[in-house]
């Protein structure tokens, strides 16, 4: 009867084999292309340095006039303007300022890039029926597993810093995009689609004279979750070495800081606050069609 | 604006919805019923042996209540939906036989279609929608926006082109629709119940206006409606549909005064008779041409005219003429409150009475 109360597990032996072969392939893997996949990646690498640079080297009151500006550009809105200035007034007071660039830095990077490559995916999702399915098994699981779980794959091959620390955040932010371009695309009315058909429209001329545009509001929306995705993932990303308010809080853990801790903490809920708000903002202002009045 | 040179054939067309449509063709070439497809089979029958002839520049009415194929049917016509079986040539160009392009060219060129629920693209403002068709055609960009504002005047809305169609109330946005249309210059134009969302008043409008600019345009126009009064308004020849088979073809005073079946006696039933049957229906062909002192009345004078004038004039019977005046025929008044009041049965006995 001891089966029935201890449970019958793969003999040790076994699972260490197991655990050893695929442990030590991926380190061969790692160390025979290191070298090239680190090569691959240096143009990645000097990108995030110029972006994270250009933010922290910039003089505040340019970057506080920056973001106030693209807040109004893109909401249209003095409360939006006025929330940006004062959070960013408020961060740099606390002695956060400059972790705080890094840390926008790296979200603003990965944001645009997750959006890059996340529209054409969800486009391609919408189109292929049978890939459909795959890529939606594929985002379940992306979507369910911890995110620290991501960490782990990719620390082994690229080590810690800010590369591998951007590919885990692009992974893990990436899947609302993907799934609510193709989600918008699919709420698009039939019989507007059965006009752009009947008027000749080729299939890229439906794509982008009608599908596209009709989908931006829920594209928009998941552009929001992702940057919100992003923002919690480059906190996480601060144990492989992703420099920023993530690591403040990190050792704020590991050193009982609680104040540091604590603003650490306010200042990430407060661009958390204005990324969510502008990008709200915008999707909105591209809904102004529907109902009422235009500007 | 060119003038319609598209005449419609469709022949022997068949059309299933379900998993194997094209197996079940022969059997509901022999008989198969609709439920018993649906019941037995779990395929649709959406449409069963269509054979229509659209002549070039009309307007033919496809009716029939919902449900009946209607939609399915217009849908063919620029193949929208693939038949399961059958042939529609256009202008004497097979359609089935085209490849994507040539279709692609076929609908930008030659068609043009206006929805029910308006299908506008509720991102672009009224000009842009207007000069959609020309924009996936490929047009210059200022000489679309000309033709588009032209139209745009034409349908009553100018000052409205930069509005968007959320803006605009249901008449409205369904001129936006006849604008685009229109604007498209296509021979063949498509209305699947373009008027069945607006009240009664702004219809009997855009009635108006379509057969307004029917008169300068002659296109060939394919017009679907679930209303009567509107078939025999604007149609030249009207089909009549029910549960995908073709019950009753031919002009409005066929339908009034030869109902078919049962089914097209439900939709003759509440129609202002008096408005559509003309009195050369009802008239006696015996002119005395002697009687010249009695009052005359052209062939194409509706009852509801003729009733009017008859009981004005110290006569009750007139003298039916023709477009040049020769005498045709004699109508009195007693036989028009008959054909006015008559319904079905008793209508089609009268009419073949006067017919011998
Ligand atoms: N894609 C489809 N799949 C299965 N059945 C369909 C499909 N499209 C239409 N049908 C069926 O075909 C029949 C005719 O439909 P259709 O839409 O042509 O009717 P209609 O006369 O236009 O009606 P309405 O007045 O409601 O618009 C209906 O029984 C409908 O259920
Ligand atoms: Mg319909």
């Amino acid at each position: 009867m001891d089966w029935f109360f201890k449970f019958p597990q793969l003999s040790p032996e076994l699972l260490l084999a197991v655990t050893r072969t695929v442990d030590g392939s991926l380190r061969t893997l790692t160390r025979a292309y290191g070298d090239s996949i680190e090569a691959f990646f240096k143009p990645l690498f000097y990108f995030l340095v110029f972006i994270e640079n250009m933010m922290s080297n910039a003089p505040w009151p340019i970057v506080v006039f920056a973001m106030a500006g693209i807040a109004w550009i893109v909401a249209r809105n003095w409360v939006a303007v006025a929330a940006v200035i004062g959070t960013l007034l408020l961060i740099g007071l606390l002695g956060l300022w400059l972790d705080t660039m890094k840390t926008i830095s790296l979200v603003l990077s990965s944001t645009l890039f997750a959006i890059a490559i996340g529209i054409p995916l969800g486009i391609v999702m919408n189109r292929f029926k049978n890939v459909a399915g795959v890529m939606r098994a594929v985002l379940d699981v992306m979507q369910t597993m911890p995110p620290f779980v991501y960490l782990i794959p990719v620390v082994m091959l690229l080590g810690i810093g800010r590369v591998p620390g951007f590919i885990a955040v692009v992974i893990y932010a990436i899947p609302p995009i993907i799934r609510l371009t193709d989600l918008g695309i699919r709420l698009v009315e039939k019989e507007v689609l059965e006009a752009a058909d009947a008027y000749g429209c080729s299939r890229w001329q439906k794509l982008w004279k009608v599908q596209m545009p009709l989908a931006m509001p829920t594209i928009m929306a998941g552009i929001n979750q992702t940057i919100m995705m992003a923002l919690a993932m480059v906190v996480i990303a601060s144990m492989i070495g992703v420099q920023g308010l993530g690591l403040n809080v990190l050792q704020a853990i590991a050193n009982q800081y609680f104040t540091q801790g604590i603003f650490s903490g306010f200042a990430i809920v407060g661009i958390a606050i204005i990324f969510d708000r502008i990008s709200q903002a915008y999707g909105r202002r591209l809904q102004k069609h529907r109902g009422a009045g235009r500007d | 604006m060119t003038k319609s040179d598209a005449s419609i054939e469709i022949r022997d067309l068949y059309k299933i919805f379900g998993n194997a449509p094209k197996h079940y063709v022969e059997a509901v070439r022999n008989g198969l019923s609709k439920a018993d497809l649906a019941n037995k089979h779990g395929h649709i029958l959406g449409l069963n042996n269509i054979n229509i002839v659209i002549p070039a520049g009309k307007i033919q009415v496809i009716m029939g209540l919902s449900g009946s194929g209607k939609s399915t049917l217009i849908r063919h016509i620029n193949r929208l939906i693939e038949p399961t079986a059958g042939s529609i040539v256009i202008d004497g160009r097979d359609i089935l036989g085209m490849s994507e392009l040539e279709l692609r060219e076929f609908r930008r060129n030659r068609t043009a279609m206006v929805f029910q629920n308006f299908a506008l693209l509720p991102h672009r403002t009224v000009i842009d929608n207007v000069t959609f068709g020309l924009e996936v055609r490929g047009f210059d960009k200022a000489r679309s926006r000309e033709t588009g504002m032209r139209w745009i005047d034409r349908v009553g809305l100018l000052g409205f082109e930069n509005r968007y169609p959320d803006e605009l109330s249901g008449g409205m946005k369904q001129r936006v629709g006849l604008a685009r249309a229109l604007s498209s210059d296509a021979s063949i134009l498509m209305m699947d119940e373009a008027y069945s969302a607006l009240d009664p008043l702004i219809r009997t409008d855009m009635q108006t206006m379509l057969l307004d600019l029917q008169m300068e345009l002659k296109k060939t126009i394919v017009f679907i409606t679930h209303d009567l009064d509107e078939a025999l308004r604007l149609g030249d020849r009207i089909v009549i549909l029910r549960d995908g088979t073709i019950v009753q073809q031919g002009d409005g005073q066929d339908i009034l005064l030869r109902p078919a079946d049962d089914y097209i006696q439900r939709f003759v039933k509440d129609v202002n008779r008096g408005r559509f049957i003309k009195v050369e229906a009802v008239m006696d062909e015996a002119p005395r041409a002697d009687s010249t002192s009695l009052p005359r009345l052209k062939v194409s004078t509706t009852l509801e005219v003729a009733a009017k004038e008859l009981t004005n004039s110290p006569y009750d019977e007139a003298i039916v003429v023709d477009v040049v005046g020769k005498p045709m025929g004699l109508v009195s008044l007693r036989q028009i409150t008959a054909a006015l009041s008559a319904t079905g049965e008793t209508d089609r006995k009268k009419v073949e009475l006067t017919l011998k």
